[in-house]
């Protein structure tokens, strides 16, 4: 149950080297505190590991709970549709608490969409659905709560707050640079 | 934990205020006895908000989740509505814990129900089950597969 089902693939958002020894997938909902917690921490992570690193964001909306995390996860892919996936996802996380729709649309004129084009992809169909895909995918990967963490595939149950992640994640660099024959592809 | 296989034991709970739910009114649905320790504690909670999001996917295998604890209904009712839960939440209240021991899921030293699961066929037989360290939560993974198996095993005998 701790290996990722679904793996890294073309419909992913992608940030950095594509092919990086280390992959940290990342699903996460746009509302829920610990995942605004978790993102200037991965922020950092993503700097200081630089050119060894890629990072995957996949959305695991608890829409009960979180009454507007589908709707900002949609404004996101809406977003990545016009090319500013990151630029959305990187607002939504800093500005968590505000984020009705009026919210969310002035969120997409901050980071320069092509508003009406925006409004019109919202609605679209396909983005629910993809949304809704990452999130049965998380759940078959075993994914129980957010955020919950893949490094190269294998969930992470260790802390991830402070610099845990950060020392987990240099540790197991270092481990596969003293053993080339387990580098992945 | 009842070896599967076994018909599940039969048993009437408080549901709501005034409502007792019988197990074997549901035969001709799977269903899900997800036992937990307590109201409002850390893992429960992400527990049952995980599972209240998969209303849809258990709807698709024709399966009820029910929630199990030895909280009061009024304590299910403070808990229900505070997380808009889908699915019922049973009080195996009085006799405190009775089915939790009838289902072998009853801790005696905390007073409280094990986490645990099990995953009953359409006539009501134990088909899965699944006991969980009491500080993790198991995730729904367990139970998809479980769901799906017994969707294919039914489609490969029709």
């Amino acid at each position: 149950m701790t290996q990722l089902r679904t793996p890294v693939n073309s419909n992913d958002h992608i940030w950095g080297n594509e092919n990086a020894p280390l992959e940290l997938l990342k699903y996460g909902d746009y509302e829920c505190p610990y995942c605004g917690r978790a993102y200037p921490i991965v922020k950092d992570i993503i700097k200081q590991m630089g050119n060894n690193l890629k990072f995957v964001f996949r959305n695991f909306p608890l829409s009960n709970v979180h009454p507007h995390a589908v709707s900002a996860a949609v404004a996101t892919e809406a977003a990545a549709l016009q090319g500013k996936f990151w630029e959305m996802h990187d607002i939504i996380f800093e500005n968590q608490k505000t984020l009705e729709v009026e919210h969310l649309f002035l969120f997409a004129h901050k980071v320069g969409l092509d508003l009406e084009r925006f409004r019109n992809d919202i609605q679209d169909p396909a983005l629910t659905d993809k949304v809704e895909k990452d999130f049965y995918g998380g759940l078959r990967s075993g994914v129980n709560r957010t955020p919950t963490f893949f490094i190269n595939g294998q969930k992470f149950d260790g802390d991830w707050s402070g610099d845990n992640l950060l020392n987990y994640l240099q540790n197991v660099l270092a481990e596969l640079s003293t053993s080339p024959t387990d580098t992945p592809q | 934990m009842i070896a599967t296989g076994t018909l599940a034991p039969d048993f009437e709970l408080y549901s709501t205020l005034d409502q007792q739910l019988r197990l074997s009114e549901l035969r001709g649905k799977k269903v899900i006895l997800a036992f937990y320790p307590a109201n409002w504690s850390p893992v429960c909670d992400d527990q049952m908000n995980l599972y209240n999001e998969m209303g849809k996917y258990f709807a698709r295998h024709n399966a009820q989740l029910i929630g199990i604890s030895v909280d009061s209904k009024w304590s299910h009712l403070a808990f229900c509505e505070h997380n808009k839960f889908h699915f019922p939440l049973l009080a195996d209240f009085e006799p405190k814990g009775e089915v939790a021991r009838l289902y072998e899921v009853y801790n005696d030293k905390t007073g409280e129900c094990q986490r645990a699961l099990y995953v009953l066929d359409e006539d009501g037989i134990i088909r899965w089950s699944y006991l969980s360290p009491v500080g993790i939560n198991p995730g729904a993974d367990g139970i998809l597969n479980a769901l799906e198996e017994l969707d294919n095993v039914k489609s490969t005998n029709q």
